[in-house]
């Protein structure tokens, strides 16, 4: 397994080593003439208005938050399921409540309009 | 017939009795497994200059004109034309942006689909290691995308960045949930979370005896629909594709990236929906499996498939509003894949009773 893992993080490294060369690259053979207008933020050609780092909504989070709770919720589920062939009625029954009482939590933020988007 | 079909296992092996013959054991490991590294890296760009081309021509044929006819003939030169220009344009940095967190965004983008390639299986015998936890691991490699574009909607200091970056953020996380949601039914019917394990499952005699895992009705197609359709939220393409939303919000999140760096997030994009291609061909329709071509043969042309679907989805279907997607992916896709494992399970039970 140490193996494995290995290769793992010799892939890793040398996968985010990979992108720069082209970016090097392109830093030697590409023109650089910065100037003040080209260096300007882009907001359809207008002088831009306003602090750029604007304040986002709550929404946002909200997603944000369910997603953690429905991630986590299927990391449980995946050892059942690997295991799932040796395992008898209980367990399924078990793991249908434990994901009925997690889709009550996503009807609640259903109907209180938490997955609207605003 | 078997040389052929062993082609590249026993090329491997050879090289790897080579080397033993002058090196220590060790050192001989690390060099095989950076050979076979750097083959995934080096194939990974000559497929995706592939795709740049079909894309173009297919996405305009469906919309009936001719796409790139110039460069060369059928415009066969084109990618490397625009290999050309990314490196030749000139990089322009945003006045005040963060420039490290703009400058790392298209590396980590472009970089994690790459490490998923890990676990992909090619053929027989043609994988980079068939980890225990295959399937698991793609999953957990394609999620931090999200924080590269997370980092280059707020690193490029323009409010139409940052509004695409926290949009695509948004998406992204939300439809990893049916994605999930989808792989488990798969990894019920296989038994296990490895990539091979799940291919050799799909032969006949495998587990349940029922071929390749899309023809498992009425399991198999519900959960080939939300994976499929979590895949193509997952890559940023159309209809999904309000990140990039190239007439809504100017480019999204890659609105101030020019040059190369912009070259990095179309690779890192191209790269994904490939590989989210390939995982989708090794868990529903049987990976390299097939009658008489080699494996390998069979996967590329499996995954080129699942390929043309992306682009013939692009090229078909007008761009969801935001809400439409938000609403699709938790209204419907997360109760339709929960509802679809327990499907599954009772399925599987029964036929374990009948049998």
């Amino acid at each position: 397994m140490l193996q494995d893992y290995t290769y793992v993080g010799l892939m890793t490294v040398i996968a985010l080593i990979f992108p720069i060369i082209p970016v090097a690259l392109a830093k030697i053979l590409s023109p650089k003439k910065p100037s003040p207008i080209k260096n300007d933020i882009y907001e359809c050609g207008l002088e831009t208005i306003g602090d750029s780092w604007i304040q986002f909504r709550v929404q946002y989070y909200l997603y944000a938050l369910l997603f953690v709770v429905f991630d986590v919720e299927t990391v449980f589920l995946f050892p059942w399921a690997v295991s799932y062939g040796v395992l008898g009625w209980f367990a399924l029954i078990e793991t249908f409540i434990f994901v009925a009482i997690l889709l009550l939590g996503l009807a609640y933020a259903w109907r209180k309009g938490a997955l609207e988007w605003v | 017939m078997d040389a052929i079909n062993n082609l590249f296992p026993n090329l491997s092996a050879a090289l790897d009795s080579l080397l033993r013959r002058f090196l220590p054991g060790t050192v001989v490991d690390i060099v095989m497994m950076l050979v076979s590294i750097v083959t995934i890296l080096l194939l990974l760009p000559v497929v995706f200059l592939i795709m740049t081309y079909l894309e173009r021509k297919i996405v305009a044929r469906i919309q009936d004109r001719w796409g790139p006819n110039r460069a060369g003939p059928w415009g066969i030169l084109q990618p490397f034309a625009d290999m050309i220009k990314m490196f030749t344009k000139e990089d322009i940095v945003p006045a005040k942006a963060d420039k490290i967190i703009h400058f790392l965004a298209p590396v980590i983008v472009a970089a994690l689909p790459f490490i998923a390639f890990t676990v992909i299986p090619f053929g027989r015998g043609m994988i980079g290691r068939d980890l225990n936890i295959g399937i698991l691991f793609i999953v957990a490699v394609t999620s931090p995308a999200a924080i590269g574009i997370l980092m280059a909607g707020w690193g490029s200091n323009n409010k139409y960045s940052l509004l695409g970056g926290m949009r695509a953020v948004a998406q992204l996380v939300s439809y990893e949930v049916p994605m999930g949601l989808s792989i488990l039914v798969i990894v019920m019917l296989a038994g296990s979370l490895s990539m091979q394990k799940i291919v050799e499952a799909q032969s006949g005699p495998g587990n349940l005896g029922i071929g390749w895992f899309i023809f498992a009705i009425p399991v198999g197609p519900i959960a080939f629909f939300t994976y499929f359709f979590s895949a193509v939220a997952e890559t940023n393409r159309a209809p999904f594709d309000i990140p990039e939303g190239e007439s809504e919000i100017v480019a999204g999140y890659h609105t101030e990236y020019t040059g190369m760096k912009f070259g990095l997030f179309q690779m890192g994009e191209y790269v994904s929906v490939f590989g989210q291609s390939c995982i989708v061909t090794t868990l529903f329709f049987g990976g390299w499996q097939g009658p008489l071509l080699p494996p390998y043969v069979w996967f590329f042309l499996k995954a080129f498939a699942v390929v043309f679907v992306f682009m013939w989805l692009r090229g078909t279907l007008p761009r969801l509003r935001v809400d439409e997607l938000m609403g699709f992916a938790w209204k419907f896709m997360v109760p339709l894949s929960l509802a679809n494992i327990f499907l599954t399970g009772i399925l599987i039970r029964l036929v374990q009773i009948i049998s």
